[in-house]
């Protein structure tokens, strides 16, 4: 599982890649929390351009990433969903708490903003 | 000689697959049905759909019915005029409350990070979900998906 980490001005910037199932989510989850504590869970973005697949194994891990980060107060978005991904989001409620951007400078751009 | 059920049975497609309950053979699982049903040229979208069944229905065996031990996972897969049939079958512990199982966002295990949407997911990506579970007697998922229009006079 490749996994695309960037830092830009204190935001944590990931971008996701391939299936997003059961077998890799437990993974990735100790990866991000990891790369979180160096921007102190102040602001996250996850980009979804490269995700091939992803069920509520995905979702799971959209979800506990945004209570970990508001449990520190920070901020987080998402960007470049696609159609399947953007009805599994819808399905699950994330929408009506995290925030969906077109590209990353927006998203980006949203979680600074404090 | 085959009865008249038996003969129905055989003239329809299916295909058989198991498997050790182990979390890298999910992705197998749902490749694995998604290429079986390619025969029935289904959209990007209803192939989407239903992967995304499958792979909730496996996940749940695998992490629910054995508790990520040992077990075997069993799916078997039949084409029926334009419509296909899945079942995902384990021996695990069984649901004692199906109908609160059903509920979205409920889950048994929250500290696994575990949403309680894969029921809710089954069941608006397929037109048909019946679930038939006991405890200690395993669980077995029926999912049902019309894929192609049922064909006129045949
Ligand atoms: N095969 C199974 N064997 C035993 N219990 C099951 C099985 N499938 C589902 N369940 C029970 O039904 C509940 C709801 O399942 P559902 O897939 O909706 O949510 P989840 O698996 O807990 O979370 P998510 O699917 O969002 O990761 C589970 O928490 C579990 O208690
Ligand atoms: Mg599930």
């Amino acid at each position: 599982m490749a996994m695309e980490v960037h830092k830009v001005d204190g935001v944590l910037v990931v971008r996701l890649q391939g299936e997003l199932d059961h077998h890799v989510v437990e993974q990735i989850r100790d990866e991000i929390e990891r790369e979180l504590a160096w921007v102190r869970h102040r602001a996250l973005v996850l980009s979804c351009r490269g995700v091939s697949f992803m069920d509520s194994s995905g979702l799971g891990l959209v979800l506990g990433r945004y209570r970990s980060v508001s449990s520190h107060r920070g901020r987080m978005a998402l960007c470049e969903v696609g159609p399947s991904l953007m009805k599994l989001f819808e399905l699950s409620g994330i929408l009506k708490i995290v925030p969906v951007f077109p590209d990353e400078e927006q998203a980006i751009a949203h979680v600074k903003e404090a | 000689m085959a009865s008249k059920l038996n003969s129905d049975a055989l003239s329809d497609n299916y295909m058989r697959i198991q498997f050790a309950s182990r979390s890298e053979n999910e992705s197998f699982a749902r490749v694995a049905v998604a290429a079986f049903v390619a025969q029935m040229d289904p959209t990007v979208e209803q192939l989407t759909e239903l992967k995304t069944a499958v792979s909730e229905a496996v996940t749940n065996a695998i992490i629910h019915g054995y508790e990520e031990g040992p077990g075997e996972v069993r799916i078997e897969c039949r084409i029926r005029d334009g419509t296909v049939e899945v079942v995902v079958e384990d021996d695990g512990v069984g649901i004692a409350d199906i109908e609160q199982a059903r509920q979205p966002m409920y889950t048994s295990r929250p500290e696994l990070e575990r949403s309680g949407m894969g029921l809710t997911i089954m069941e608006s990506f397929v037109d048909e979900l019946i679930i038939d579970s006991a405890p200690g007697r395993g669980t077995r998922v029926i999912m049902r998906k019309t894929i192609a229009p049922k064909r006129e006079g045949h």
